[in-house]
């Protein structure tokens, strides 16, 4: 079974990408960028967490949700907030008025912690925290809405709604959340300091790391009769509630994944970036991490890491050189995906490379140790 | 959160709370006509609706700084000049956008949302390109500034009241145009089933082209509006849109009457809890009470019953 399994949930052409992109990722990334740019594909490749979380549930489920954000912060949150209790301990906090809570409680003259608070000081707890307050959450917001058969268009605006509602919040509440500004000010995680150019690195590693154990996991249900039946269910909802599936269940699980990948994503963002705020759960971060997935094709995986990171690598050139054609730019991705590639670069790759690889490898294997002469000879001419 | 004020105090603060709430409850309901039109008849999410608001608010803008120059004896009515400037501007935009953009992805709800939303980021981004990132306002023409003293606590400002009779005017003549003409036959007929609707012989193209200009329109009145009320920003549609959305959703997506009704819960309650909570809390509770609610009745509080 294990080998079949292997086979099975890995086919030789899909062995061959997974590998293609761990060579990318752990290998060329890290040793062609000096250690500022590698943080920066880092800060990416915790985007790319929610994409590949979009994949399932908006690719495959059809469910298309404008609130990734909100699981990304809540996990960025959890995570800055054990970071800043460990931060603002009595001795570095001896100026405040109230030492040993974190200084934007103190500037905003709280003098005790928050009950909410308490339990973030304990480093298992904010790591269970991560992974189930958004999950919890996104489980409420699926069983709320998928039972009552909410779906499509109207499930966009209210996960919109509730980003918004969220970002309101944040920003409001700014002796418990830190307002507008976030949690900043991070330093060490059980004392071992995350501003280093070593924990950088190591921080970079477990990040891609956590990044191939998600796509591990959406390869198996992509495989398994799940991925299938969400298909079926995106194409033809009652079809598969008649067949005796409870399709509101489905749209709850896919949700709730889609919000865990997107929870560790932001856990790893905190850690890497050392603060989070308000302006990684709104709207707007929201829906680019949709585009992320859609230029990278809403039906791969893989693709939605390659989107991740071409968009965000033309997102950071352009805003440093023209900063007013970047919308623009990102505009017309939106509509240009929309209208001409629904199925983003890995539709692009499908059509247009794969063919021409196959045809090549084919012609590799027919002739033998021929199309090395055939280079040869190229390369005389 | 009563018991500070005396009772008189009271009814001033909810008299004052609620116009402001009705100036608000005009904006709301302006731009959510628009949008419950083409939402209600194509299926469609208008993204950049906001940025259609924005546009007509800019024209407006335009028109108050030409007048001065060239028919400075008209300046007090330049305002009726600019909402049909504004109209026409955003209903051709809209008309131009339905052509290159949304017919092509009429079975593809999830994306033309998607297509839209790069519009309104284009739209925005051209705005700061063309009218710079300050937000800019419109010199009022005598007539709309000051205000009537009912009691001498209770104030209420004259460029509001008129926004309210404009959108009264505004509401009545879409309802007379749905119901009362051939065109608003066509959309209701095409709104309940289209195909039927379009063997029948009714041009279902050229009515969605037109429904979708007309909303757009109505976006444009709703910023000529806004600009008696408030200044124009390039992001100030965006600041509206989320509202409006749930507007149109809570009042049950193809019913006109539940637009209305359902701008009118959310405004006046935004309006009275933020005199009593912060902004932003007010804003906060009215979306979840609605989010709730909307939980509990998906399909709004007014719904057309129809055939599937």
């Amino acid at each position: 079974m294990p080998t079949k399994g292997l086979k099975y949930l890995l086919p030789k052409p899909e062995l061959i990408y997974f590998l293609v992109l761990a060579c990318v990722i752990f290998m060329i990334l890290p040793i062609t960028l000096d250690i500022f740019r590698l943080n920066l594909v880092g800060k990416y490749l915790t985007y790319a967490f929610v994409a590949v979380g979009l994949v399932l549930c908006w690719g495959y489920g059809g469910i298309l949700s404008l609130g990734q954000g909100v699981f990304f912060g809540l996990g960025g949150y959890c995570m800055a907030m054990f970071l800043k209790l460990e931060a603002s301990d009595p001795e570095s906090t001896a100026i405040q008025s109230t030492p040993g809570i974190p200084d934007f409680m103190d500037w905003n003259q709280l003098t005790e912690l928050p009950w909410f608070w308490l339990p973030f000081s304990s480093f298992s707890f904010a790591t269970i925290a991560v992974l189930i307050v958004p999950t919890l959450f996104a489980y409420i917001i699926g069983v709320a809405m998928f039972k009552r058969r909410v779906g499509g268009v109207y499930f966009a605006i209210i996960t919109r709604a509730i980003a918004s509602i969220l970002t309101i919040l944040i920003i409001g509440q700014q002796g418990y959340t830190g307002g507008v500004n976030g949690i900043t000010d991070l330093r060490t995680l059980l004392g071992w300091d995350i501003r280093t150019d070593s924990a950088k690195y190591i921080l970079y590693y477990i990040n891609g790391i956590l990044l191939f154990l998600c796509l591990l996991f959406a390869q198996f249900i992509r495989k398994s009769k799940l991925g299938r039946l969400l298909l079926a269910m995106r194409e033809r909802e009652d079809r598969v509630r008649f067949s005796g599936y409870d399709v509101a269940n489905l749209k709850i699980f896919v949700f709730c994944i889609a919000a865990l990948f997107s929870a560790i994503g932001g856990a790893m963002f905190t850690l890497q970036v050392g603060f989070m705020s308000p302006s990684f759960v709104g709207i707007v971060p929201s829906i680019e991490l949709v585009i992320f997935c859609a230029v990278g094709g809403r039906m791969s995986i893989l693709g939605a890491v390659y989107g991740t990171l071409i968009v965000n690598y033309a997102k950071t050139t352009f805003s440093e050189s023209f900063p007013e054609l970047w919308l623009f730019a990102m505009g017309a991705l939106f509509i240009g995906v929309v209208m001409a590639f629904p199925n983003g670069l890995a539709g692009v790759y499908k059509a247009h490379i794969e063919p021409k690889i196959t045809a090549l490898m084919a012609s590799i294997k027919r002739n033998g140790g021929l199309s090395i002469s055939l280079l040869t000879n190229t390369a005389k001419q | 959160m009563f018991s500070d004020y005396t009772a008189s105090e009271l009814v001033s603060i909810f008299a004052m709370q609620g116009f402001a709430g009705l100036t608000l409850f005009s904006v709301f309901l302006l731009m959510a006509l628009g949008l419950a039109i083409i939402f209600g008849q194509m299926g469609v999410i208008n993204m950049a609706h906001g940025e259609f608001m924005i546009l007509g608010a800019y024209v407006t803008y335009l028109v108050s700084n030409l007048f001065p120059d060239y028919m400075p004896s008209l300046f007090g009515i330049y305002f009726f000049f600019a909402m049909i400037a504004a109209f026409i501007c955003a209903a051709a935009l809209g008309a131009l956008v339905e052509w290159l953009m949304i017919r092509h992805l009429y079975r593809r709800p999830l994306d033309t949302l998607l297509a839209t939303w790069g519009l309104s980021l284009i739209l925005q981004q051209a705005y700061r390109s063309i009218f710079g990132a300050r937000e800019v306002g419109v010199t009022l023409p005598d007539w709309l500034m000051g205000s009537i003293a009912l009691t001498d606590m209770i104030e209420i400002p004259i460029n509001g009241l008129f926004v309210m009779l404009l959108t009264a005017l505004i509401a009545s003549s879409v309802f007379v145009l749905m119901f009362r003409s051939s065109w608003g036959i066509q959309v209701r007929s095409v709104v309940q089933n289209r195909p039927m609707a379009s063997a029948v012989g009714i041009d279902t193209e050229r009515t969605d082209r037109i429904t979708f200009a007309l909303g757009c329109g109505i976006a444009g009145i709703a910023g000529a509006a806004f600009t008696t009320i408030g200044s124009t920003g390039p992001t100030a549609g965006q600041l509206y849109i989320v509202d409006t959305f749930l507007v149109v959703v809570f009042g049950g997506a193809q019913n006109l009457l539940g637009t209305i009704a359902s701008a009118f819960t959310i405004s006046q309650a935004q309006s009275t809890m933020e005199f009593f909570l912060s902004g932003s809390m007010a804003k906060v509770l009215t979306l979840l009470v609605v989010v709730i609610i909307l939980m509990i009745r998906p399909e709004g509080l007014f719904s057309l019953k129809m055939r599937r």
